[in-house]
Parts: C-alpha cells; sequence; structure tokens
C-alpha cells in the first residue's frame, strides 16, 4: 500500500434518515417491550379498534347489568305480553301551542281483534310517561352484594310502562332480559374459552416440546375428539344433566361441556408454535444455562406464543357464545329460569311470533351477530399486530 | 457533509457502457421515518468487464439493484437519476418504463439478468429445473415447448452440470447448493443478457463450490461478453474476479476505481478501514501471545468420538445411516484456542454439539478434568454431573438473531444462568450483570432493553456476556462470527482474545472461514466427511498444508490481493462436481 494522504473525510456513523412527525422517536422502541409493540401495532388497525371497543361496550353491560336494565328480567306483565318497542319522544306539546323538551315514551292503547282475540298494542299520544336517567326503579342488589334502586335508565315514575325493546309473550321487558342475557353469554364465552385454554396449552406443549410418543398420543386424542360430531355430543352431554340440578351448575357444566369439545383447535396451534421453536438457538440456550424443563417451557418458550394465544383466544370466544347460543335455542343448553341469548330465541323459534313480533328475534340474534363479528375483527387485529417483529 | 464520491484516475474507460447509472437515489418510506437508502449513485458498467459493489450490511447494496432491475418495494421510492440499457437491442432508458408494465417484463431477463443469494428460495420446489428453465426460454425467446427444453438441457451443459438431459427432470431439492446456483446461472443466462448482476452469488456457498461458480460465471462472462455487476460484501472475492470496484457506505458510493487502485492506492478513510479488517484477518492476531502447551495437562481428551445417525423403519430396522463424525481424537488445553473448519456437512457442529451433549455420542470417549484436577468422562455423566459440566462448558451461536429471545431483556437473558444456578439475585444480580456488559464493551444501561433494539455485533456480545456469565473454562464458539460484516468480525475476534486473557479460557473455535480461523486460533482441526482429515499449528495449517484436502481448501479461500489472486489460480483435484 503507497501512502498517501487522506483527505480529511466528513465521516458520516450512520445512514441518512429524515424523521417523520416530530413525537416519534424511533430511540423509544428500543426500550418498548413486546406488549407495546403489539399495542402500536393494533392502534393503527382501525377495524380492530373500533371492535375493541365494542366487545369493551359489551363486557361493561354484563358486568353492570343490573344497573344499566331498566327493570327486572324476570317480572312478568300479563297485561303487555307482546308490547312492541317504544319510541323515545323528546318534545311535549304545550297547551299554548309551544313545545318542551321532556323525554318521554308513550303508553300502550291495547285493542283485541274481534275475530282472532288477538290484542295489539298503538301508542297513546294522551299517555305521556316522563323517563330520564339515574331514576329511581326496582330494587335490586349490585353483583349481589349492594343493595340498589337506582337504574341508569327508566320512567320518573317508578312502575310505568317502559319497554324500549318491547316485551316477550309474558310481558317482560326484552331490554332488560338482553342486558341480562348478555352477563351469561358474554361470561359462558370467557369461561369455556379459559377452560379450553388450560386443557389446549398443556397438552399442546407437551405434545409440541417432548415429541415422540407423547405428541403421537396427544395429537391421536385431539384426532378422535375433534371427529366426533359436536350437536349429537351435546345433546347426550345436556340429556345426562338431572333435571333437578339449579340453573347455575347447569350453566357451568353446559360451559365445561362447550369446553371439551373446543380445545383441539388451541392445542393443535400450540403444539405447532413449540416444534418450531423448541430448535431454536435461544431455547439450546436456555436449556445450556441450566434451566430445567417447566422454566424453559414456561418461562422460555410460552411467551414467545402468548400473543398468538390471546389472538387464537379471541377468535375461539364467539364460537363460543355461538355454541351456547345454539344449545340454548335448541332447548337443551341453558334454560328458563336463567337469562341468556340462546334462551331470549327459544321465543323466536315459531313462525307467528315472528310475523306478528319480530323483535324478539331482531334483538338477541341481532347482539349475538354484533358481538361476534366484532371479536372476529379483534382477533384478526390481534393476530396480525401479535408478531411485532415481523414487518 | 463531503457526499463526494472518490473517483480514481483510469476508472471511466473509454466507449458506450452496456449499463449506465446517474445520480440514483431511493428513498425507502418507514413508520416513523424515511431512510435515504441510495444517494446519488453515479457508475458505467462496460461490456466485458466486471464491477464489484461492495458494503457492508445496510449500505444499500441490494436498494440498487432492485432500483435497475425495477423491482423497488411499494415504500420505496425513486427519488431521483437515470438508469440506461445500451445493449444489443438498442438502448432503453429504464427509469422511464412503468415498473409494471410489459416493456420492463420483457427487459429483465432479456437484457439484465439477476443471481440472488439463496438459490433455494428463488426456485420453485414444485417444478423440475428443466420446465422452469424452459418456462423463461418460452415467455422471452417464444420457444416451443420441445425447444425450450432442448435449449434447456443446453444451458445445463454450458454451466457445467453433469448428465444436462438426466437432470433437467430432476426437482430442486434433488440437486446439492452448487449445482442449484449452477442451475440459477443457467435459467439468468437463458435469454443472453448484455448485463448480469450477481447478488451475493457464494456467500450461501462452501469455499471450494464458491470458487468454482466464480469460475463458472468469469468463463461464461468471457465467452459471451457479458458485462457483470457483482455485489458482495466479501472483498478477498472483490480482488479475485472484479475489474472495478465501487465501495458503498450509508447509501452512498464513497470511491470507485479499478480494482488494484481500491486494494493498493485506498483513498478514503473508509475504504481503509474496510480494507484493513479484511488484512487484519490474513495473519495471525498480534494481541494474542503464543501459547506453551508442552508439560501441561489437557483440559479436555477426545477420543475415538463418533456418531451415527440412523433412520430406522417401523420394526426398528435401520434403513438409512450416516456417520457425521467419525473417529475424532484430540485434546483441548488450557488456555488454547483451537480452531474447527470445514465445509458444510462436514460434521463440525456435530462434533461441537457433542462435546456439550446437546447430541449423544454413539461411541467414543470425552474426559473432562475440572477445575480441581478431577477427571471424568462426559459421556457417562449423570444429570447433575452435566449440570455442573455446563458451567463449565459454555457455547456461543452463529446466528445472534435467534439465539437471544427476543421476548426477554439484556438483563434477563444474561442474568438467566445467574439466576438458574442460584449465583446471584437482585442488586446483586443488576450489579454482575452491568459488569458483564462493561467487560463486552456495552453500556450498563442497555439491560432493559430488548434484543431488537441491537445490530447484529451487539447482539454476539450480549451473547458472548452470556456465555461467561458463570465463569466457564470452555467456550464452544460456533460459527460466531460468520453472520457479521468484517469490521465487527475483527472486534469481536478481539474481545474474544481480550476475554480469553481476563479468564483464562479455552476456545474451540467452529467455522467455515480459514482467515478467521487463522487469526483466531492456536491449533487447527480440518475435517472432511466427518474425519478429521489435518491437525497441527494454525499458521502452518493455513500456509503450508500437507495434506490434498487442506490444500485444495486452503486454495479456494479468496486472497484480498489483486496482485496476488489464489483462488483463481488454485489447486484442484483432476476430479471436482458441484
Amino acid at each position: 500500500m503507497t501512502d498517501r494522504p487522506t483527505v480529511p473525510e466528513a465521516e458520516e456513523d450512520k445512514p441518512l434518515i429524515t424523521p417523520l412527525g416530530s413525537n416519534k422517536d424511533p430511540s423509544r422502541i428500543e426500550v418498548a417491550s413486546q406488549w407495546r409493540l403489539i399495542w402500536g401495532r393494533l392502534v393503527r388497525n382501525k377495524v380492530a379498534l373500533v371492535a375493541g371497543a365494542i366487545v369493551l361496550f359489551f363486557y361493561l353491560v354484563a358486568a353492570f347489568a343490573e344497573f344499566l336494565a331498566p327493570t327486572d328480567p324476570t317480572e312478568a306483565q300479563p297485561r303487555f305480553t307482546y308490547a312492541p318497542p317504544q319510541a323515545i319522544h323528546l318534545f311535549v306539546e304545550t297547551e299554548d301551542g309551544g313545545s318542551e323538551f321532556l323525554p318521554h315514551v308513550l303508553g300502550y292503547q291495547m285493542s283485541v281483534d274481534p275475530d282472532s282475540l288477538r290484542r295489539s298494542f298503538q301508542p297513546d299520544p294522551e299517555q305521556i310517561i316522563p323517563i330520564g336517567f339515574f331514576v329511581k326503579g326496582e330494587p335490586y342488589e349490585m353483583w349481589g352484594l349492594f343493595p340498589m334502586d337506582i337504574h341508569f335508565i327508566g320512567p320518573i315514575t317508578p312502575g310505568e310502562q317502559f319497554n324500549l325493546l318491547g316485551t316477550d309473550r309474558l310481558g317482560r321487558d326484552l331490554l332488560s332480559r338482553l342486558t341480562y342475557g348478555a352477563r351469561v353469554s358474554m361470561s359462558i364465552g370467557l369461561i369455556g374459552v379459559f377452560s379450553s385454554l388450560i386443557i389446549g396449552i398443556i397438552l399442546g406443549a407437551l405434545s409440541g416440546y417432548f415429541g415422540g410418543w407423547v405428541d403421537l398420543a396427544v395429537q391421536r386424542l385431539i384426532e378422535i375428539v375433534s371427529a366426533m360430531p359436536t350437536i349429537p355430543l351435546w345433546l347426550g352431554f345436556a340429556a345426562a344433566i338431572p333435571l333437578t340440578w339449579s340453573p347455575l351448575t347447569v350453566y357451568f357444566v353446559i360451559t365445561l361441556i362447550v369446553a371439551l369439545l373446543a380445545w383441539t383447535g388451541l392445542a393443535r396451534e400450540v403444539r405447532g408454535r413449540f416444534l418450531s421453536l423448541r430448535n431454536e438457538d435461544f431455547v439450546t440456550a436456555a436449556k445450556l444455562d441450566g434451566s430445567s424443563t417447566p422454566r424453559v417451557i414456561f418461562r422460555h418458550i410460552l411467551p414467545s406464543l402468548t400473543s398468538h394465544i390471546l389472538a387464537v383466544v379471541t377468535l375461539a370466544i364467539p364460537t363460543m357464545i355461538v355454541a351456547e347460543t345454539a344449545l340454548s335455542f335448541l332447548g337443551i343448553g341453558l334454560k328458563p329460569p336463567v337469562v341468556s341469548w340462546g334462551v331470549l330465541l327459544q321465543d323466536a323459534q315459531n313462525i307467528r311470533t315472528i310475523a306478528s313480533s319480530p323483535w324478539l328475534l331482531i334483538w338477541p340474534s341481532g347482539a349475538v351477530v354484533v358481538v361476534v363479528l366484532a371479536f372476529n375483527f379483534l382477533g384478526d387485529g390481534l393476530r396480525d399486530a401479535a408478531d411485532p417483529y415481523s414487518t | 457533509m463531503s457526499a463526494e464520491t472518490f473517483i480514481h484516475p483510469g476508472t471511466d474507460v473509454e466507449g458506450t457502457p452496456t449499463l449506465s447509472v446517474r445520480d440514483v437515489s431511493v428513498d425507502i418510506h418507514l413508520r416513523t421515518h424515511i431512510l435515504h437508502a441510495v444517494r446519488d449513485v453515479s457508475f458505467d458498467l462496460h461490456a466485458g468487464r466486471t464491477l464489484a459493489l461492495v458494503g457492508e450490511s445496510g449500505s444499500g447494496k441490494s436498494v440498487t439493484t432492485l432500483a435497475i432491475m425495477r423491482l423497488l418495494a411499494k415504500q420505496a421510492r425513486q427519488t431521483s437519476g437515470v438508469i440506461t440499457v445500451h445493449g444489443k437491442e438498442g438502448d432503453t432508458v429504464l427509469t422511464d418504463l412503468d415498473p409494471k408494465g410489459k416493456a420492463i417484463r420483457a427487459m429483465r431477463g432479456r437484457q439484465i439478468a439477476l443471481i440472488f443469494q439463496e438459490p433455494m428460495s428463488s426456485l420453485s420446489p414444485v417444478h423440475t429445473i428443466g420446465s422452469q428453465i424452459a418456462e423463461a426460454l418460452r415467455l422471452h425467446r417464444g420457444l416451443d415447448k420441445r425447444a425450450a427444453m432442448d435449449e434447456a438441457v443446453r444451458l445445463l451443459e454450458q454451466v457445467e452440470i453433469r448428465a444436462p438431459e438426466e437432470m433437467v427432470k430432476r426437482y430442486t431439492f434433488e440437486f446439492s447448493g452448487g449445482m442449484r446456483q449452477r442451475a440459477m446461472i443457467a435459467m439468468a443466462l437463458a435469454c443472453d443478457p448484455d448485463v448480469l448482476i450477481a447478488d451475493e452469488p457464494t456467500t450461501a456457498l462452501d469455499v471450494t463450490t464458491e470458487a468454482e461458480i466464480m469460475d463458472l460465471i468469469k468463463r461464461l462472462q468471457q465467452q459471451r461478453g457479458m458485462a457483470l455487476m457483482l455485489i458482495t460484501h466479501d472483498l478477498g472475492l472483490v480482488a479475485e474476479v472484479a475489474d472495478e470496484v465501487a465501495v458503498m457506505r450509508f447509501g452512498r458510493i464513497v470511491e470507485r476505481g479499478p480494482v488494484d487502485a481500491i486494494f493498493h492506492d485506498t483513498h478514503t478513510a473508509y475504504g481503509k478501514r474496510l480494507l484493513a479488517a479484511t488484512m487484519l484477518l490474513e495473519n495471525p492476531a498480534e494481541s494474542r501471545g503464543k501459547i506453551d502447551i508442552s508439560g501441561r495437562d489437557p483440559i479436555l481428551s477426545i477420543r475415538g468420538l463418533c456418531k451415527r445417525f440412523e433412520a430406522k423403519n417401523w420394526r426398528g430396522k435401520v434403513v438409512h445411516a450416516l456417520d457425521a463424525v467419525r473417529g475424532a481424537n484430540f485434546d483441548l488445553y488450557p488456555g488454547e484456542n483451537l480452531g474447527i473448519v470445514g465445509e458444510s456437512g462436514s460434521g463440525k457442529t456435530t462434533l461441537g454439539r457433542m462435546l456439550l451433549r446437546t447430541i449423544e455420542p454413539t461411541s467414543g470417549s470425552m474426559l473432562y478434568r475440572d477445575a480441581k484436577g478431577r477427571e471424568q468422562d462426559v459421556v457417562t455423566m449423570g444429570k447433575a454431573q452435566l449440570a455442573a459440566f455446563h458451567r463449565d462448558i459454555r457455547l456461543v451461536f452463529q446466528d445472534p438473531y435467534s439465539s437471544l429471545n427476543p421476548r426477554m431483556t439484556i438483563k434477563q437473558i444474561i442474568g438467566e444462568p445467574l439466576v438458574v444456578n442460584g449465583a446471584h439475585k437482585g442488586a446483586a444480580l443488576d450489579e454482575r450483570v452491568g459488569e458483564l456488559l462493561e467487560m463486552v464493551g456495552l453500556d450498563r444501561n442497555a439491560m432493559e432493553r430488548y434484543p431488537h433494539a441491537f445490530s447484529g455485533g451487539q447482539r454476539q456480545r450480549v451473547s458472548i456476556a452470556r456465555a461467561i456469565a458463570l465463569q466457564p473454562r470452555i467456550v464452544i464458539a460456533d460459527e460466531a462470527t460468520s453472520a457479521l460484516d468484517v469490521s465487527i468480525r475483527a472486534q469481536i475476534l478481539e474481545l474474544m482474545i481480550d476475554l480469553q486473557k481476563k479468564l483464562d479460557l479455552s476456545f474451540i473455535f467452529i467455522a467455515h472461514d480459514i482467515s478467521v480461523v487463522r487469526y483466531f486460533c492456536d491449533r487447527v482441526l480440518v475435517m472432511h466427511q466427518g474425519v478429521i482429515e489435518e491437525e497441527g499449528d494454525a499458521e502452518t495449517i493455513c500456509t503450508t498444508p500437507t495434506q490434498p484436502y487442506t490444500q485444495r481448501l486452503i486454495s479456494a479461500v479468496p486472497n484480498p490481493d489483486p496482485r496476488n489472486k489464489r483462488m483463481i489460480n488454485r489447486k484442484k483435484l483432476a476430479f471436482e462436481g458441484a
């Protein structure tokens, strides 16, 4: 090499970049945890975010059902069976011809068809029922603990007619029933998925991590379970539930039955991830560090798939909700007096009811559809966001 | 900033260049910022000549290639510049063409052809090699099915694949790495392009295969008078094959000129540094003194170690067996660096993993002499003894990305062996991790960060910190530097030598890169097909090997000096198949 003086060069020590926006400092990503990165990707997916808000809304409704429901869901009003939904009016005409702000609903005017002896209801402009927020109403116990009588929305005078979504064949308020039904239907999804998650993760992890005959046994078990036709099996299990059991016990047993058949997909997912991760260098490193097998599985491998599991779980909950609805609709799941969306749909089983009181079909099934769609969009968003290290 | 390219005199030869690139800039739009990946890049490529585009990872070499091929991704935008091809079929201004249009598709392959680094992922696994080549011929040259197949056979013959009539019917997975790359070349040549762009064409291949492939590319280039653009990070390869060199850094060409000028009259500071890092690895490390092993007991004595992998059918009968390691015998002395070199499939990694017993040996013995002088056979150790053994012998992995758990912080990663072995807790753990980070040249504050915040070299430092956390006596480094850029490579090797002095370590260094072994190791084992072919002093093996296999291997290593080409004039066996 010949010696030649080097031209003093303004050396660059990093590639040239132009930041976009001032608050987005790339160095913040350096200390960001896995969850921060996932969240960062999720908020960019607007559809998933809206879906997440809807899901959250329904869980809030389920959590505060007593407070949000205008009345007791089991209270029957024999005079107002199959009453149609009432519309909310905001203004009333005053005597001098002007109008005054007073939110209200109109009471029912009942007429009986002389031929079919069917009752039909029309709004009665004379009966103005003022409504308001945080009104006194039926006393209830919040979460079975605190006696309260304030309702989120209702008639200002307790006991007056207020059926925003109409009533069912016993004259029970559909809005209240739907609100209480959310509690059962939404939680059956959670508890069911949680049980199937435990079975699925344990069996999937064992199967994927150890391989060999353990894998063989678990995979055959999965195949047998998933080969079973679900509806007859549910029918069989449900038929085996003694009639004398309390509705609550039946509820838990139904959850368990649904979960016992639903863990297979999750187990397969977990197994696949374990198969690919167990040969990663960082797992070998953990073993050489002296970590015990449970530590390798739960501390090193499982965190790598929590985000994926979360996505799978979010996609599994709607399946559970639909399963519960289907079972209850067929009359083999939950039974009255328990209120769930599937139980509500039982009322809409015959064509005459649907023709004369379509709200019995529209609202419960609408709730199921909205929740299931929201969960699916949220799950898809989570799955896309779950791997923050891919582009 | 002086964003000028230094151009050596005599760079631009007379005549119309086949490919002319003028002031090309490419911006890549990322979420938080715009990366100016390529900035004002200009160069000419003449028929029959080879231009090497050299640079470390992230320097913009590949983006430049994609800009020429008009294959830039959605987030990338060319902001300025003109790219022109002056070919047999007239002049085409590539930058005027619609990147999704018909004209550009006709140009690709016909005027400019591209060879990728990884032939496996660029060839379809579900079509035969022949049908893939024939497809290109039918699309671009309008040949019918029969004629295309005949042409495919002729092309395979040209790229020196034996029995081409047979080989056209084979699938990708039936080809070895070298043969796949030959098939890729055949495909690239199918339409007789004016310009051939080879993007790291031999990086995934062994040294001997690399030499053969480069020979072939050079020969075909001369036969057809193609212009060749070679993209690589390996200065040795550049010195062997290039006529002109453009050195890229952070999207700019910092220096451009004839190959001799670049190597012997380097002008820019970066060029000098890059060359110095390469040249450094051509000699043993200065910082490493000679060690004296006479009269000392070996720390590890390996005798007759074998590994046979067997595929059994359902009755437990062996249907297929492979001897990965056959009767390995060697000793490792305290404070010594032992290198194990060999091509892929030579059994060097299997041997390394057997030392840790993550792969169980089929037969043989491994005598380990611990710090108190007690001897134990590693092969017969029980669980508890093995755990103790694993505290003394540690592993540094090849891939700095997959060896660190992305979900754990640096503190958790380095602290894991300390926590598991109950060595440190709480504040003492923080203190020890900080101390280890400083030992490997990282900042103490890096503790709370996640691996994704670090570059490859920094990750490898973390990996080393984890390995030395328990104060081991032996560290096995399995290709620990092969995924790193050349300047980083030298730094990591220096770090390991430094740690060795401080901690009295012995290294077993498994590598396919002869220069790294020469730099780092005292003694070398050369492995070939599971057998240790030659054992000896590193300097002797690298300069005057005695075994024919070692001679062939050493002579195939590119020499980073264009005046003294080694690979092109290498020692060849009478018969060589890729």
